[in-house]
C-alpha cells in the first residue's frame, strides 16, 4: 500500500458518517440519494462525504438512470484489515513471550 | 496459548487483544513496568528491544532501539498518559530518529492496558488505536519477523471475512 494510498485511506476513515456509510453499503449498494435520507444533512454533505470515501478508493459509484449507486471496495478494506491482523499477531507474539517469562518465576 | 480473545475493527482502526496469565496481578504488571523485564518480550527475538530510559510515571518518557540481525537499529519511544498500579496503563507510541527524538510525536498510536485479577489469574486486555495506516505499517513491519509476515499474508482469507 503507498503512503499516499493509505493515507486518504485512514483519513476516509476517520469521520463518523463516513465509516456508517461503509457500513451500509458494505452490505448492500445505496444510492447518493437514498444514502443522504439516513443522516441529518444536506444531500450535498453526504455527496462530500462519498466523494471522500471515493478518493479513498474504499467506495466507487456507479451512475444508473439519474441515481449513482454507492458500491464498497471490498478490496482494499482487506487490505486493511490485513494490515491490522499483521499487528495483531505481533501481540500474540509479545503475549506468548511474557507467558514464557512468567512461567520462570 | 494464553490468547483469549482478539477484536479488529477495521473502520475505526481499533485492535482489541485479550489475553489471560498464569501468574497474580502484580507480578504481571511488573512485565510493563520493569525495563529489564519489558525488555525480554517487547520485540522479536530477532530483533530484541533495549529500554534506555522508561520513566513508569504520568508524562513519563520511555526511549527505546530494537537491534537487528545486521546491528541495524530502530528506534522508538512511549509516553505515559496515565497510570493506576497495578490496574491500568495508557500510553502513546511511536518511531524516534537516530538521535532518540519522536518523529511522529503528533500522531502516536494510543495504547490502553488495563489488568484484572481472576483468581490467581490475571487478564489483560490491550486496546491500541491507529491515527494512520503509515504508522500502522511501520509499526508492522518493525515488530515482525520475517517469516511472520509471510504466515500473516496467509491468513488473508480468513482476515477477508472479518471484513465482509
Amino acid at each position: 500500500m503507498a503512503e499516499e494510498d493509505a493515507d486518504r485511506i485512514f483519513h476516509a476513515l476517520a469521520d463518523g458518517t463516513r465509516r456508517d456509510i461503509i457500513a451500509r453499503v458494505i452490505r448492500h449498494a445505496e444510492s447518493v440519494s437514498a444514502l443522504a435520507r439516513h443522516y441529518p444533512m444536506s444531500f450535498a454533505a453526504v455527496q462530500k462525504h462519498v466523494a471522500v470515501l471515493e478518493r479513498a478508493s474504499l467506495v466507487t459509484k456507479e451512475r444508473r438512470g439519474r441515481e449513482q449507486i454507492v458500491h464498497a471496495d471490498m478490496a482494499v478494506l482487506r487490505r486493511t484489515a490485513r494490515l491490522l491482523g499483521a499487528y495483531e499477531e505481533i501481540w500474540r507474539e509479545r503475549v506468548a513471550r511474557i507467558d514464557r517469562l512468567l512461567a520462570e518465576d | 496459548m494464553p490468547v483469549t480473545s482478539t477484536q479488529k475493527d477495521v473502520k475505526a482502526l481499533t485492535l482489541t487483544y485479550v489475553a489471560e496469565f498464569d501468574a497474580g496481578i502484580e507480578r504481571v504488571w511488573q512485565v510493563w513496568e520493569d525495563a529489564r523485564q519489558l525488555e525480554r518480550w517487547w520485540g522479536p527475538p530477532t530483533w530484541p528491544a533495549t529500554f534506555e530510559q522508561h520513566e513508569f510515571v504520568v508524562g513519563g518518557w520511555s526511549h527505546y532501539y530494537m537491534t537487528g540481525p545486521e546491528g541495524e537499529k530502530a528506534r522508538g519511544w512511549w509516553r505515559i498518559t496515565a497510570l493506576d498500579a497495578p490496574h491500568r496503563l495508557e500510553f502513546d507510541d511511536g518511531f524516534s530518529d537516530e538521535n532518540g527524538n519522536p518523529t511522529d510525536a503528533d500522531r502516536p498510536t494510543r495504547a490502553v492496558v488495563t489488568l484484572e485479577a481472576d483468581g490467581g489469574r490475571t487478564r489483560m486486555k490491550l486496546v491500541s488505536r491507529f491515527v494512520d495506516a503509515e504508522q500502522l505499517e511501520q509499526m508492522v513491519n518493525m515488530g515482525m519477523e520475517e517469516g511472520l509476515r509471510e504466515a500473516v499474508g496467509q491468513i488473508d482469507g480468513l482476515l477477508a471475512e472479518t471484513s465482509r
